[in-house]
């Protein structure tokens, strides 16, 4: 049976790629992952505004109380050499790349063209094998224009795509006044791959403390809705590959996502709850469908239930209203 | 042979660490200020792989007291390692003993030593010489460096001549003077030490070394038989030490051209009169020669560089023939003696040579005296008096300079407008407050001016002794020649002020020259300020012709990013305006040192200090001068009018900055202060206070008792007290059933907050209709200041509630209790004193507290005020502080003169029992104490029983009478931080708790050595990163709590207020009642720990819950009811360690630097956790099952 698929340039030997998470903070658990089937990893995001963040913070600790008192003129040594950039995370993918065999999917969320610019460089520099972009923004200014946001997504893909050779891809937030326009539009800069779609750390209120905690929940099996729906509209629409992201934590979940038309289906949720051999778990309940339904690749899969190859192409387009009324009838 | 030497801009620490850990390879070492840096570079360069001359990288070790570092030294020289230590005062005293080994055995060594006060009647941790001259009889060569360049030269020329001489030798600088100032020097290249250095010697010194292949026996104890004879063998070095180091010396110059004497004669070949003299004050000394020798004086200095062994025949050589008049100054007192003792061995060596004939002139008359004790400043002005009074017929002796002796009148007086500083050196002042980073920039300035010009420069910083809002004034030179001004700018060119308040605070344009610049940080620009001064100001600006700048530096920063830290801004100005360089030069040489700190910290900084520069440039602006003073703004009285004599005559002079004008008949014979003090120093240092939303507020009084500066404050009272309130004055009903119908108050202290916000950072209690507002909240102080004072004056006269109803063991009612410590210095958000300020109100009127030397030393006692205070009665804290390492022992002192003293008023009531009434004797001996109204009811018999003794005359009446207070119980306290308690006074404090006596123990733990700049001690927690463990603590923090649960009667508990303040304030009153030894392990959030402050009882609370810091109680008095007396407060971890760490930079640190150890300590760090807590649990299931699951 032939798993394979193709993913921004790379053949992966199943369509498993574990997306960006804090599994990919080690190298025992990334190898973890590998040994578990993984066909490729995203790695965690470096983020400009942390390191930004951390480095002023850092600077500002460091002085913080400094020369006002005679016997404590200072409250740390004096260390020579520190990282206050990037480097753990270059020096992680170079050791992720020497340790395992399967492709390095760098992840960056940037705040500055700059800083967009000079870190997916490094990140290329650094071997990862293809970038993913982490675009992370929450359009709260009432006067900015989806227009105007758009372009602004536009206009990073743009410059990073020029300032590097391996292959780019984005990962969207599901929040595009028109999803399929959007994905043209990335597709007609060049761009290799969308990841769909992004989860965003959603807010929650403690109603103990009345503070806003930032709040990280898990997917549920319900969220692969949402980005099946679009990887079945845009299949075959776009160049790009695609990606399925949210909700897959079965053999189901890929199946039904390779049918949609992805490329490849990133896990996460799953892998945090059931640890990296869900992978395999995973893989096995794909061969035994497949076997028992007698499909032999991957290849055969993908797209088969796209908005293009199903009997009901409008049934991707209905909304609950409709469907209900059709389920009636 | 010429070399190549870099001039490098360095202070005196610097200098010495430098050939120090070049030429050694074992460095034992132990904080004490002001020599720490010397030990903190050493560790620093080898946690960096720095190697020595001999390409090894020294070993480097951080002993428990200076004592350990001795004993370390002594043993690694004994087995043949090149080894050294760095200290300075009571750190030398508790080497003596080893030293005197080490000089015994004829032990090659040098220790650096920055040299400072001996504590007498007070700790000063200031510079003087009695420390080296405690040590000078233990047999060590003394060699005193006067400059900066002099340290790193002696270092080297010390370190060749002990390796030859075998006499171990004390290499001394003045502290703070020489071992702080910052200054440009050559250095000296590795060649240099090489050529210095004869391997031989070192190999010599090996070969003497113990090892059990040719063994030999030293330490031998000997009897009167022939330990005299021994003890003489070594006279034949001693001889011969001096001319091994002038052949050293005459080595170094041909070397590098520099020549130095044993004893360094400057001045007129003919003088009549003559300073002979030792350490930073020569430099005065010799350019005040120089300057009057050019204005035809015939005078001369001598330079005492070789103390110790006193070569008499240098000596009398040295001397021109002419000599008439000598006068010998020292910087050390030694009082009941003939003389100072370098007085005494000038006149011993002129004696002796004149009785054996050989005196190479006539008899001199010569006098001596005392100058610059704890780094008092040494002037040419103090110089010119000295020699002035060589003149006359009948000269003092055992004189002082540069203080007003109005008691003995030993004092010389001098004149104050002398001078002999030049026109173009360029003499700079900058006030400035710590937080503005003034000092840094300055530091960099000197760097920049140093390493990129041909010009000299020369910096010294003057720092107040808060830790909060302190006040920094920075003293630049910049000159063509050599600078050798070691006192401060009393004639300035430049002045700067970097805060707008110091204008009504300081006469920061005193120093100033006429036509002196004048740089003002100011929020009114150019056409508004003149208004704005202080006539003071405007009438001196006016009177000097004084160029005035004015740049509102917060606003650049805020435009810029750069927050409040201004000290880029302030500097560019500095070089805009001073003329010290050309100013484009000045400013690319400013950008370019910018990149040079900031370029590996990253491009988006240095672009914005380049921004700054430039904003900085283009909002600098020159005010036009008025010829008129129009100000009526003139400046406040600095403590209130209301105040005490004592503190406005005496300490308002030291806060206003002139302690130096008070005479010696003004200060206290004994070192004994009033307490209350610190109440009439308002400070004002707070932007922000807190404000109080009186209908939010839920009462729980948390917010009082966090604060660290009890600076917000709670009462409940009878409405009838209300009746004058102030129209501003907050009040509602008290919430609750023990005061019902009673009013409550919150009330801030707004002159004495700190702006630290921990109490709106506690406070739990939301507005219902929009949460981020709170029942407290910042708000701007100015605008409130007035009103708040007079709503804080009159909630003070409020009477607190009767002691006797409060119920003390809820926070709630604890906070009701007066604290009796207020407004200290230490640092905005203080994690320490909060425990200190409950001891105070719990039981703060009947407390005696011995005090170790640290942070609470200095907060708690460095002058002008004190933080402790008095209740309405008068009764309160009395507080003192013996040393470092003793505290326990000196608690303890205390403890059993109370208990004596108890005793015998016991057993003298008994005596007088029918004298005063059997009743009332029986009452006063059964007395239960246990809660306040058993206390109250004890005092009213005590005071009835005084009254009855004033009508005895019996000696046995007199003396109850000076007893009888201690029928009262006394709480007896010893407060220190973890540097005492786990490290130097650890054997003390060990021994007090193993007697069983009933002292309580308050052990502030920060994890550091906080007040001498954040050193590991035992406390720190492995993987943390400390000054002396450079790459992260490799071990685990020691358990003191479980060490003394081991003794069995011992009362042990851990608390953490800001994770469960009702067990913390259990754990004090239980400590407190329990009738034996109690200690208290508080863990304090600490500046040192680099953390925001404001949250720090946040990150108390997290070092909790990772299991970091877990809270227990050990009550031997459960054991008594058959119970298991250990129980953990804490519930098992519930988080990762990680989540602590993360918060704090001292960990955070470790990961930026060294990941991978950062990774591997880490994990280790987490296991440690673990298996303490399964320890614990451990014990805590016990026979009864009871831990917390």
């Amino acid at each position: 049976m032939d798993l394979t698929t193709t993913y921004l340039g790379k053949k992966l030997k199943n369509p498993i790629v574990p997306s960006a998470s804090p599994l990919s903070y080690s190298l025992d658990s990334m190898k973890q992952l590998e040994d578990a089937g993984a066909s490729a990893i995203v790695m965690y995001s470096l983020f400009e505004e942390q390191i930004a963040h951390e480095r002023s913070e850092l600077l500002h600790y460091l002085s913080h109380g400094t020369e006002s008192y005679a016997e404590a003129l200072t409250y740390f040594p004096e260390i020579q050499q520190y990282n206050t950039g990037p480097e753990e995370y270059l020096e992680h993918i170079q050791k992720a790349k020497k340790t395992l065999g399967i492709p390095i999917i760098g992840s960056l969320n940037g705040v500055s063209v700059g800083g967009w610019i000079e870190y997916a460089k490094k990140i290329q520099d650094a071997g990862a094998d293809a970038l993913e972009l982490n675009i992370y923004y929450i359009p709260t200014n009432p006067d900015v224009s989806s227009t105007e946001l758009e372009n602004k997504y536009l206009e990073v893909v743009k410059t990073v795509k020029k300032s590097v050779t391996i292959p780019v891809a984005v990962k969207l937030s599901a929040f595009f006044t028109t999803m399929a326009n959007m994905a043209r539009k990335f597709d007609n800069i060049g761009i290799d791959g969308l990841v769909l779609f992004n989860r965003f750390y959603q807010p929650d209120i403690d109603l103990e403390t009345l503070e806003i905690e930032p709040n990280v929940i898990l997917s549920s099996p319900q969220a692969l809705r949402l980005p099946m729906r679009w990887i079945a509209i845009l299949h075959g629409q776009i160049k790009a590959n695609l990606a399925a992201s949210s909700g897959i934590h079965n053999g189901d979940d890929v199946l039904k996502m390779l049918m949609a038309g992805a490329d490849v289906t990133m896990m996460c949720s799953a892998l945090l709850k059931y640890g990296p051999e869900h992978i395999k778990k995973t893989l096995t309940e794909v061969e035994r469908w497949m076997d028992e339904h007698e499909y032999v690749s991957v290849q055969q899969l993908k797209g088969s239930m796209s908005q293009k190859s199903v009997a009901d192409p409008a049934a991707f387009e209905r909304a609950n209203y409709m469907k209900s009324l059709h389920s009636y009838k | 042979m010429k070399q190549n030497r870099t001039m490098v801009t360095i202070d005196g620490n610097e200098a010495a660490a430098y050939v120090a850990h070049k030429t050694n390879e074992v460095i034992a070492i132990y904080p004490i200020t002001p020599s720490s840096n010397m030990g903190e570079w050493s560790d620093e360069w080898s946690a960096l792989g720095k190697r020595n001359l001999w390409g090894t990288i020294p070993q480097v070790i951080e002993m428990q007291s200076e004592g350990g570092a001795a004993g370390a030294v002594h043993g690694a020289l004994q087995t043949g390692a090149l080894s050294t230590t760095f200290t300075s005062a009571q750190g030398l005293l508790l080497m003596i003993p080893n030293m005197f080994k080490i000089a015994g055995e004829l032990t090659s060594t040098v220790f650096h030593i920055a040299a400072r006060t001996v504590a007498t009647h007070a700790l000063s941790i200031f510079g003087e010489h009695s420390d080296v001259m405690a040590a000078r009889s233990t047999g060590w060569a003394m060699l005193s460096s006067n400059s900066l360049q002099e340290i790193m030269d002696f270092a080297l020329i010390a370190q060749a001549a002990t390796l030859e001489s075998r006499i171990p030798f004390i290499h001394f600088f003045d502290g703070f003077r020489s071992s702080h100032e910052v200054m440009k020097i050559e250095q000296l290249t590795e060649d240099d030490m090489r050529t210095m250095i004869n391997d031989e010697l070192i190999r010599a010194h090996r070969s003497r070394a113990m090892s059990p292949d040719r063994p030999v026996l030293r330490g031998t104890a000997q009897n009167p038989d022939v330990y005299f004879q021994a003890r003489e063998t070594v006279n034949p070095f001693y001889d011969a030490c001096p001319a091994i180091i002038e052949k050293t010396m005459r080595k170094f110059e041909q070397m590098v051209g520099r020549k130095y004497e044993l004893f360094q004669y400057v001045g007129s070949p003919d003088a009549e009169r003559i300073i002979i003299m030792m350490g930073s004050g020569a430099e005065a000394a010799h350019e005040t020669v120089e300057h009057l020798n050019q204005k035809g004086e015939k005078i001369g200095l001598l330079k005492v560089r070789l103390f110790r062994p006193f070569s008499m025949e240098h000596f009398l050589k040295a001397i021109p023939k002419s000599v008439k008049n000598i006068a010998v100054l020292d910087r050390t007192k030694e009082p009941g003696a003939t003389g100072e003792p370098l007085y005494q061995d000038v006149v011993t060596t002129i004696s002796e040579a004149f009785i054996n004939n050989n005196l190479p002139f006539s008899y001199p008359k010569i006098i001596g005296g005392r100058y610059g004790l704890s780094s008092k400043e040494f002037t040419p002005a103090m110089v010119k008096t000295v020699f002035d009074e060589m003149k006359k017929t009948q000269p003092k002796n055992h004189f002082n300079v540069g203080i007003n002796d109005d008691v003995t009148k030993t004092s010389l007086e001098y004149d104050l407008s002398f001078t002999t500083e030049s026109d173009d050196v360029v003499r700079a002042i900058f006030f400035g407050l710590g937080a503005d980073g003034t000092v840094s920039a300055n530091k960099n300035s000197i760097k920049i001016i140093g390493e990129d010009t041909d010009f000299y420069a020369q910096g010294y910083f003057v720092y107040d002794s808060k830790k909060s809002g302190s006040t920094t004034i920075s003293h630049l030179r910049f000159g063509p020649r050599p600078i050798h001004s070691t006192y401060l700018i009393d004639k300035a060119s430049f002045i700067a002020c970097h805060q707008w308040f110091f204008l009504e605070k300081y006469d920061v344009l005193k120093t100033a020259i006429k036509g002196a610049t004048f740089l003002l940080n100011s929020l009114y620009g150019p056409n508004e300020v003149w208004d704005k001064l202080p006539r003071h100001i405007q009438k001196q600006i006016i009177d000097k012709k004084i160029k005035l700048y004015v740049i509102d530096a917060y606003n650049v920063g805020r435009q810029t990013g750069m927050g409040t830290r201004i000290n880029t801004i302030m500097q560019t100005c500095f070089f805009a305006i001073s003329g010290v360089l050309p100013k484009d030069d000045a400013i690319a040489a400013i950008k370019h040192s910018i990149e040079k700190t900031y370029g590996k910290k990253g491009a988006d900084i240095v672009t914005q200090n380049f921004e700054a520069v430039d904003q900085t440039l283009a909002n600098l602006f020159e005010v036009k001068i008025p010829d008129k003073v129009t100000s009526n703004i003139e400046m406040p009285p600095i403590v209130s009018l209301q105040a005490p004599d004592y503190v406005k005559n005496v300490l308002g002079k030291i806060v206003a900055g002139n302690g130096d004008e008070l005479p010696v008949s003004a200060m206290p014979i004994d070192g004994t202060f009033p307490t209350a003090t610190a109440q009439w120093e308002k400070r004002n240092i707070a932007l922000e206070i807190p404000v109080w939303e009186s209908e939010i507020c839920i009462q729980c009084n948390k917010c009082v008792m966090v604060c660290p500066h009890a600076a917000i404050r709670a009462k409940v009272y009878d409405s009838k007290f209300l009746d004058k309130a102030p129209a501003t004055f907050k009040s509602i009903d008290f919430k609750g059933t023990e005061y019902k119908g009673m009013k409550y108050t919150i009330q801030i202290a707004p002159e004495d907050c700190t702006e630290c916000g921990l109490c709106v950072d506690i406070c739990p209690a939301k507005s219902k209709s929009e949460t981020k507002v709170k029942a407290i909240n910042m708000k701007p102080q100015p605008p409130i200041r007035e009103s708040e004072r007079l709503n804080y004056d009159f909630f003070l006269n409020i009477p607190d509630i009767d002691r006797r109803t409060v119920k003390v063991d809820t926070i709630k009612g604890s906070q009701f209790l007066r604290p009796l410590f207020e407004y200290s210095g230490a640092c905005a958000g203080c994690g320490e004193t909060p425990y200190i300020k409950l001891v105070t109100q719990l039981f703060g009127d009947r407390t005696i507290i011995a005090n170790a030397t640290g942070c609470s030393s200095i907060y708690g006692g460095n002058l002008p005020t004190t933080p402790y205070c008095v209740d309405i009665n008068g009764r309160g804290p009395t507080w003192s502080n013996s040393l470092f390492e003793d505290n326990a022992e000196f608690g303890l002192g205390m403890r059993l003169t109370v208990d004596k003293h108890t005793e015998m008023a016991k057993e003298l009531v008994e005596k007088l029992k029918s004298q005063i009434g059997e009743t009332l004797a029986n009452e006063l001996l059964t007395a239960d104490q246990k809660d306040e109204a058993g206390i109250y009811t004890q005092r009213e018999r005590v005071q009835i029983l005084k009254d009855k003794l004033k009508n005895i005359s019996s000696p046995e009446a007199k003396s109850l009478l000076s007893l009888c207070d201690n029928l009262v119980k006394r709480s007896v306290w010893i407060i220190g931080g973890d540097g005492w308690a786990y490290d130097i006074g650890y054997g003390g404090l060990d021994h007090v708790i193993a007697t069983g006596k009933n002292v309580n123990i308050l052990v502030l733990d920060t994890e550091v050595y906080s007040n001498t700049g954040g050193q590991m001690s035992k406390a720190t927690s492995r993987s943390a990163i400390a000054k002396f463990a450079a790459n992260g603590k490799p071990t685990a923090k020691k358990d003191l709590g479980l060490l003394a649960m081991a003794y069995g009667n011992v009362y042990v508990a851990t608390v953490a207020m800001g994770s469960n303040d009702l067990q913390t304030l259990r754990v004090f009153i239980e400590a407190e009642a329990y009738n034996g030894p109690s200690i208290i392990i508080a863990y304090s959030h600490c500046i040192a720990h680099g953390i925001n402050m404001t949250r720090g009882m946040q990150n108390q609370k997290l070092a909790v819950e990772t299991g970091y810091f877990p809270l227990y109680r050990y009550n031997p008095m459960l054991t008594l009811e058959g119970k298991n007396p250990f129980k953990l407060d804490s519930k098992a971890p519930s988080r990762k360690l990680k989540e602590f760490t993360d918060l704090e930079t001292r960990f955070k640190m470790l990961e930026k630097s060294y990941p991978e150890r950062a990774k591997e300590l880490g994990a280790l760090a987490q296991s440690d956790i673990e298996t303490r807590w399964k320890m614990y649990e451990h014990l805590a299931r016990g026979n009864d099952n009871s831990a917390q699951k």
